[in-house]
């Protein structure tokens, strides 16, 4: 009796091999994100937190996100109004739109939108800044110091993403509804009251906790992911340019899935 | 493998002040320790004693492990196998929780001085001293000023780590590291990549800390001229193991040929002209 592996060209055993690798490499990274999230949690709760340096990342992560923040949610605002329009005219309910946009702002769109956006530009910051301490020393001289590198710099940027990523949802919740607003006075000549009052109507209690409560998710799962991939880095610049896409790649996809599995537990649970 | 103790008779040690206070009391001991990375086998089996008091200098060729050496003694690294003694303590085990406490112990230059460049020269070396004392800020800006002006670098507080030199920034990364007033020095390649006379600087600045913090200090170098200017003893290190292990004086008629081809080597390459100087 053959087995099926005789029958295979020479450089099959290469491909079982690799992605025995790959899959070995990938369980072994889902193993030190879990670990990292252990100390992490566990270095929250025992305290104590050093409030300076987390108010430091509140400015790093929340204010300095914001003018990226406000653009992105108007114009999505005013595209998803647009869109929107399109095909409710073709019905005759254009008054609607201040119930679609709304809902889909908040539920869905600026939450992932948002998390996306600033998950690219702050996830990247941090492995990049982690990074670079890696492949300088920096962390071997915090560790040589007797100072825990988990507590010093991980926590304070996962509670900074954790906590600021709610908050900027909430932003772009209203700026996203604005762009709305802009289109639906604008170009479908509603007034500007029946419009706001239409969302007030629609958005539920839910609504808001669903899609604002994703986001603590999202933004713990990205800050995470950006100090983990930081504090691998190897191999100078060159690592940590690598470490830097792979953050922005991985947390966006990381984003994306949770979305799915969160949508439906919110979908249960409200 | 020839290790030769510092009391021995034929290699008495020179009648230095320093010498005098190097003790038979290991500080740091390796016992058959083995450290692989992947496939690279860099540690097999190796066995050292830091004694107190003493400067001990880890030769060895690129790649041979020395720096790796260094960071086990730190407890940066755990061993695959065998045990890492510090004070008597066994490290190899313990938790990086515990391993805070002994690294209070050790103040380390990195290589590159590995200064956190987000903080100004005053708040590096300030930082060890705000993590883990109860002094006011008077007291700390008083420690910095004192431990500023014994590496020489005084009124440099404001300055960033961008704005310095690679011979300043060891210099502040050695100020950082005895900011706590540790029992022992690690210095990993203090001389590499500086000018002869800043490396001179910095040989000087080792010898003259070593008499008066009264610490045990270890150097890894390959440079020969730094060695001999600061070192007690020499711990040659060659394929993972401590191959010939003794007093200064003894090293250039080692009955190790792989040390002498190394000493031999070494001394003909720092006495070639460079192409620049050419």
């Amino acid at each position: 009796m053959t087995s099926i592996t005789e029958n295979l060209p020479a450089s099959a055993p290469n491909v079982f091999v690799r992605t025995r690798d790959r899959a070995s490499r990938a369980l072994q990274y889902v193993g030190g994100i879990s670990e990292l999230a252990g100390q992490t949690i566990r270095d929250i709760v025992r305290g104590p937190l050093e409030t300076s340096l987390i108010v430091t990342q509140f400015e790093a992560i929340g204010v300095r996100s914001l003018s990226i923040v406000a653009i992105t949610s108007l114009f999505i605002g005013m595209v998803l109004a647009l869109q929107t329009a399109y095909s409710l005219e073709e019905f005759g309910v254009k008054m609607f739109i201040g119930k679609v946009v709304s809902l889909s702002l908040v539920r869905e769109l600026a939450p992932v939108m948002m998390s996306l956006m600033v998950g690219g530009r702050v996830g990247a910051g941090i492995t990049a800044e982690l990074g670079t301490m890696k492949v300088t020393e920096q962390i071997d001289a915090l560790r040589a110091l007797a100072t825990s590198p988990i507590k010093k710099l991980v926590v304070p940027r996962v509670i900074g993403t954790t906590i600021m990523f709610p908050v900027l949802t909430i932003v772009s919740n209203f700026v996203g509804i604005v762009g709305g607003l802009v289109i639906a006075v604008a170009n479908l000549h509603l007034t500007a009251n029946w419009y706001l009052r239409s969302v007030i109507d629609t958005v539920k209690y839910n609504d808001l906790a669903s899609g604002i409560g994703k986001t603590f998710f999202f933004g713990f799962a990205v800050g995470l992911i950006s100090a983990y991939n930081g504090l691998r880095t190897t191999g100078g610049a060159d690592g940590v340019g690598r470490s830097t896409t792979q953050t922005v790649v991985i947390g966006a996809i990381t984003v994306l899935i949770m979305d799915f599995f969160l949508t439906k537990l919110f979908l249960l649970a409200f | 493998m020839t290790i030769i103790e510092p009391t021995d008779r034929r290699n008495e040690p020179r009648e230095s002040p320093d010498r005098r206070r190097m003790t038979r009391e290991p500080f740091v001991e390796f016992q058959d320790v083995y450290k692989s990375y992947g496939l690279k086998q860099v540690l097999r089996g190796a066995n050292l004693k830091v004694f107190r008091g003493e400067v001990m200098v880890i030769l060895g060729g690129s790649g041979s492990g020395k720096s790796v050496t260094l960071r086990h003694m730190l407890g940066l690294e755990a061993p695959d196998a065998g045990r890492v003694i510090v004070e008597e303590e066994d490290i190899t085990d313990l938790p990086e929780e515990e391993l805070y406490r002994v690294r209070k112990k050790f103040g380390m230059l990195f290589q590159s001085g590995a200064l956190f460049d987000s903080m100004t020269v005053f708040e590096n070396i300030a930082f060890p001293l705000r993590e883990h004392t109860e002094m006011s800020e008077g007291e700390i800006a008083r420690a910095v000023r004192e431990k500023l002006e014994l590496v020489n670098l005084p009124g440099t507080e404001n300055l960033m780590p961008v704005d310095l030199s690679g011979g300043m920034k060891k210099r502040v990364g050695l100020a950082r590291s005895i900011v706590l007033d540790p029992k022992m020095i690690l210095y990993d390649e203090p001389t590499t990549g500086l000018d002869p006379i800043t490396a001179q600087k910095i040989n000087e600045l080792i010898i003259d800390l070593q008499s008066k913090l009264n610490v045990t200090s270890v150097v890894v170098t390959h440079d020969i001229q730094s060695a001999f200017s600061v070192g007690d003893r020499i711990a040659f290190l060659n394929r993972g193991v401590f191959d010939w292990v003794g007093p200064m004086e003894a090293a250039r008629d080692a009955d190790n040929s792989n040390l002498r081809d190394f000493l031999k080597a070494s001394m003909v390459t720092a006495a070639q002209p460079t192409h620049a100087q050419t």
